[in-house]
């Protein structure tokens, strides 16, 4: 059963992966990127992290992705012009990928010690309590560094984009 | 065929991830569209959560769920900014390839 959740769901992830990059016009890939950040939220319930899900779908497929989707409303981005590529890079460029796959893929099923099976429910740790935990006592430090970051970032985005004052 | 598993094993998820940020890394040198190219650095971001919430539930410890979260707000000030830089990219060249951005080549 869970296997079958897990190639339904990496279906889904690759497929829109795939489509992300085959897709001409940017709104296609937005809203593929969605699918795939919906497939990785359903398998890190699978692997038990609630709160990551939760916070995949929230952060990533709601404000993010409306940002880019915003975006490129706003700059009316039609379909990408067609450029060819060097012929090297046309011809080399697919095999060296399914070559990277094809090396990760081997070395983890090579040398990585037997891990063990997928279970759901076989971590618990991953609860908004668990995490907010860890994240108050011993990310204390990294958690209030993020915060002056976005704050830097919000500061950056407003000075980059606002209209310019002569 | 050999019968499937009743349950994925955890190399599965790795090499899921891997194919994602191979399918990122694509998007990332071969679209022309600066949006585009954006998004496939999502994808790859998005990879690699998944692998930090995979050695999660294999060593049982809930680190890699902090490691993913700071990736995701670390990408939500990324795309803030990221976007900011397209907006004023488009406002002074009116355009969204990325061969035409080219200043600081040459």
């Amino acid at each position: 059963m869970d296997t079958i959740l897990f190639l339904i769901l990496a279906v889904i992830a690759v497929g829109c992966g795939i489509n992300v990059i085959f897709q001409k016009h940017p709104i296609s890939s937005a809203l593929s990127l969605v699918g795939v950040m919906g497939a990785l939220a359903a398998m890190y319930l699978q692997l038990g992290g609630e709160f990551i899900a939760a916070a995949q779908i929230i952060v990533y497929a709601g404000a993010v992705m409306v940002l880019f989707v915003f975006v490129i409303m706003l700059l009316n981005a039609g379909k990408e012009r067609r450029t060819s590529p060097r012929i090297w890079a046309r011809w080399a460029g697919p095999p060296l990928l399914f070559l990277f796959v094809g090396a990760v893929a081997y070395v983890l099923e090579s040398f990585l010690p037997p891990s063990g099976d997928v279970r759901f429910g076989g971590f618990d740790g991953g609860s908004a309590q668990a995490i907010g935990v860890r994240l108050f006592t011993q990310y204390l430090l990294p958690f209030e560094v993020t915060s002056i970051l976005i704050l830097i970032a919000i500061v950056g985005a407003i000075v980059l984009a606002r209209k310019e004052i002569d | 065929m050999p019968p499937l598993p009743a349950e994925p094993p955890l190399t599965w998820y790795l090499i899921l991830s891997v194919v994602l940020f191979a399918l990122g890394i694509a998007g990332f040198l071969f679209r022309r569209n600066i949006i585009t190219v954006f998004i496939s650095i999502e994808l790859m971001l998005n990879a690699v959560n998944l692998s930090f919430v995979t050695f999660s539930y294999k060593l049982k410890q809930n680190d890699g769920h902090i490691f993913s979260f700071f990736v995701m707000v670390v990408a939500a000030a990324e795309a803030a900014v990221g976007l900011a830089i397209i907006l004023t990219v488009f406002k002074n060249r009116q355009t969204l390839e990325i061969d035409e951005v080219s200043s600081l080549k040459n």
